[in-house]
């Protein structure tokens, strides 16, 4: 992974020293609020509803144990005990003090961690495929290009100031994993016909208030040109996004007013006056940021089927969890995990210290010092012998962590929302709760398949409601809470937006509902390989609606 | 019925208005507005504190009394005052338990 260097190194610590002192200055009254809030959320400082809340960056959701063990710390040390992994593969902490902010930061920049650009209308963290580098349908690793925005984009004087905030997220892979259709700017890394690297380039997509699926605005963009079209997409943005309504400010709607067509027109006349320029890549600087994510040495293992063999007729628990959380690696004698931080009834995303600990430490002896954030709130080894899968799993058991249900409809997306954020509506943490116990079974939920099961509880859809199979948005009306249900959504390369199936559901109703939709299902798919996503976009809302309001729909 | 809020600057605590306490910690016990002009004390109260940098996200917020205790009108000021409904062990609730 990036190792910081010198340049690196100075520049966080000069960020955090300036952070101190601006610290320092608030709460000796030197400076007001209205100064201050700007220069907190430039350093990830937000203030919710029971104390303030901290968000770390974590590049393309990359982390070391090392750097794992330091958030345990800060977790101990400074907040209660836990983080909460986000949807862009960020960590959040939500009780830490403002007066204890600077030595936290302090603490981060001796790991090589910051939380600049985890707020405000700047480029925010860049995202890329959780299983970047081990994923076997892989064209190459995204992570050194998004390390290269990383730095590009770190306090970019003519970007920092957006009309709003701007999210790029890059895979190297056919299947979609990082959900690039629903970012600003989404990089889809792949070969020309000439074995060539490059990349089709999408814009405006983006959930909120209001959800769009990006449009293809280049299909083949050669990898050395990546900074001079992001520079040129974002010059054109930042001249004409909209900054005299913030609801109408995010380039997803500049795309959409403009006409995808005339806006790629824009970028391509911008970008003419800048290809070519000190801008484009040199293939030396691209190689050398490829060095630092070099795949690791990857011995030949050739024991991990006999071990897995035994291992599976051992355990019954094992041979699912297998099944559901581990996934195949570029290396046959090799293995991705995802450890589900969706435990029945546990908040989505929430880790322990206790927990973080123990995974950097099988990180550290098992998966070559690696872990990732997916932007599903799970975390991931990317590099694992199969030959070791069941010693991982026996210590997952140990600390509760080896929940086997990836992408079955308990792996529930939740946004913080109403127990802890100032901008929600609705708790949509209770919902996902209730929900996953309803579905506790196993047995039920692999019945089931895959299916996506996302919360957010404001229409800012910091819980990727849209793009759920289905989706929950958390409303407030005339006092209460109510939760608008979608279905059809998708994050991945056939990204759709979900479509609103009726009227809302109480917090009483909400799980009822979400059972009957299930249960319709399970009665219209053709079988059992046909999967929930596919039997909605071939049968309609219909059956759903019927199932769900009966009379009244057929009425409607 | 209102009664005002905040949360503290240094920690982001959440805090509520006393006549009796000053700024505290819990709801209960908060100065209760019956009319205009006991609203209009809170505001000016709340004003101050944010003027002389105590407090942030000052506002005076609809409440009841029920059985005698104070409870917030909407679900997100009851949640502020309690801690969250995922988290019983955190928060005012887990020092009142």
């Amino acid at each position: 992974m990036y190792r910081y260097d010198e340049f690196d190194h100075d520049f966080v610590r000069a960020r955090v020293s300036e952070f101190t002192d601006q610290v320092d200055r608030r709460l000796a009254g030197e400076i007001t609020e209205d100064q201050f809030r700007p220069l907190r959320l430039m350093n990830g400082v937000y203030l919710q509803l029971h104390a303030y809340m901290l968000r770390i960056a974590i590049p393309y959701g990359t982390l070391n144990s090392r750097q794992l063990r330091m958030l345990a710390h800060i977790a101990r040390t400074y907040d209660k005990g836990y983080g909460h992994f986000t949807t862009r593969q960020n960590l959040q902490f939500h009780w830490p003090a403002l007066s204890d902010v600077p030595a936290i930061l302090k603490d981060l920049a001796s790991v090589e961690m910051h939380c600049i650009q985890t707020s405000g209308n700047c480029i925010r963290n860049v995202t890329a495929d959780h299983f970047a580098g081990a994923a076997a349908d892989e064209f190459a690793d995204p992570r050194p290009y998004a390390e290269i925005l990383r730095q590009w984009s770190s306090l970019h004087p003519e970007f920092s100031y957006l009309p709003r905030k701007f999210k790029i997220a890059v895979t190297g892979a056919n299947r979609d994993r990082a959900a690039i259709q629903t970012h600003d700017i989404g990089l889809h890394l792949k070969k020309n016909e000439r074995g060539e690297l490059g990349f089709s380039v999408y814009v405006g997509g983006g959930l909120g208030r209001t959800p769009m699926v990006a449009k293809k605005i280049r299909d083949f963009l050669p990898e050395q040109d990546l900074l001079s079209y992001t520079t040129a997409i974002l010059r054109v943005y930042n001249l004409y996004g909209r900054r005299d309504n913030k609801y109408k400010a995010r380039i997803k709607i500049l795309v959409h007013e403009t006409g995808a067509e005339e806006f790629a027109r824009q970028v391509e006349a911008e970008w003419a006056d800048l290809k070519n320029t000190e801008l484009t890549l040199p293939r030396s600087d691209i190689e050398a940021i490829q060095a630092y994510f070099a795949p690791p040495e990857l011995p030949a293992r050739p024991e991990g089927d006999e071990t897995i063999k035994l291992a599976r007729l051992d355990s019954r628990d094992f041979s699912e969890w297998l099944d559901q959380n581990v996934i195949t690696h570029r290396h046959p004698d090799y293995a991705a995990l995802t450890i589900s931080l969706k435990g029945i009834g546990e908040t989505p995303g929430d880790v322990s210290d206790g927990q973080m600990d123990a995974i950097a430490d099988l990180a550290e002896r098992y998966a070559f010092d690696e872990i990732r954030v997916s932007h599903e709130q799970n975390l991931i080894l990317p590099h694992v012998a199969r030959a070791d899968l069941r010693a991982i799993y026996d210590r997952l058991v140990e600390i509760g962590l080896a929940t086997a249900n990836s992408n079955l409809i308990t792996d529930i997306i939740s946004c913080p929302g109403l127990d802890y954020c100032a901008l929600a509506n609705a708790r949509s943490i209770s919902v996902a709760q209730d929900i996953s116990r309803r579905f506790a079974s196993l047995e039920r939920q692999r019945d089931i398949g895959e299916l996506k099961l996302k919360i957010s509880g404001c229409i800012n859809a910091c819980g990727h409601h849209h793009v759920g199979h289905i989706g929950i948005l958390g409303v407030e009306k005339k006092g209460a809470e109510l939760y608008q249900v979608t279905l059809g959504g998708s994050g991945d390369e056939n990204t759709s937006v979900g479509e609103i199936i009726g009227r809302g559901f109480g917090p009483g109703e909400i799980t009822d509902a979400i059972e009957t939709i299930v249960e319709t299902y399970l009665v219209v798919r053709r079988d059992e390989s046909e999967k929930f996503l596919d039997t909605y976009r071939r049968v309609g809302q219909a059956p759903f609606k019927e199932a769900l309001y009966g009379s009244e729909a057929k009425a409607a | 019925m209102k009664v005002l809020t905040a949360n503290r600057l240094t920690d982001g605590e959440a805090i509520w208005y006393s006549d009796v306490n000053g700024w505290q910690e819990t709801l209960q016990g908060a100065a209760l507005a019956a009319d205009k002009a006991g609203e209009e004390r809170l505001d000016s109260i709340g004003k101050a504190a944010f003027a002389t940098n105590f407090a942030l996200d000052v506002d005076v917020i609809d409440v009841q009394l029920v059985d005698e205790k104070i409870v917030p009108l909407r679900l997100r000021e009851r949640i502020r005052a309690a801690g969250p409904t995922n988290r019983t062990d955190h928060g005012k609730q887990a020092r009142a338990a």
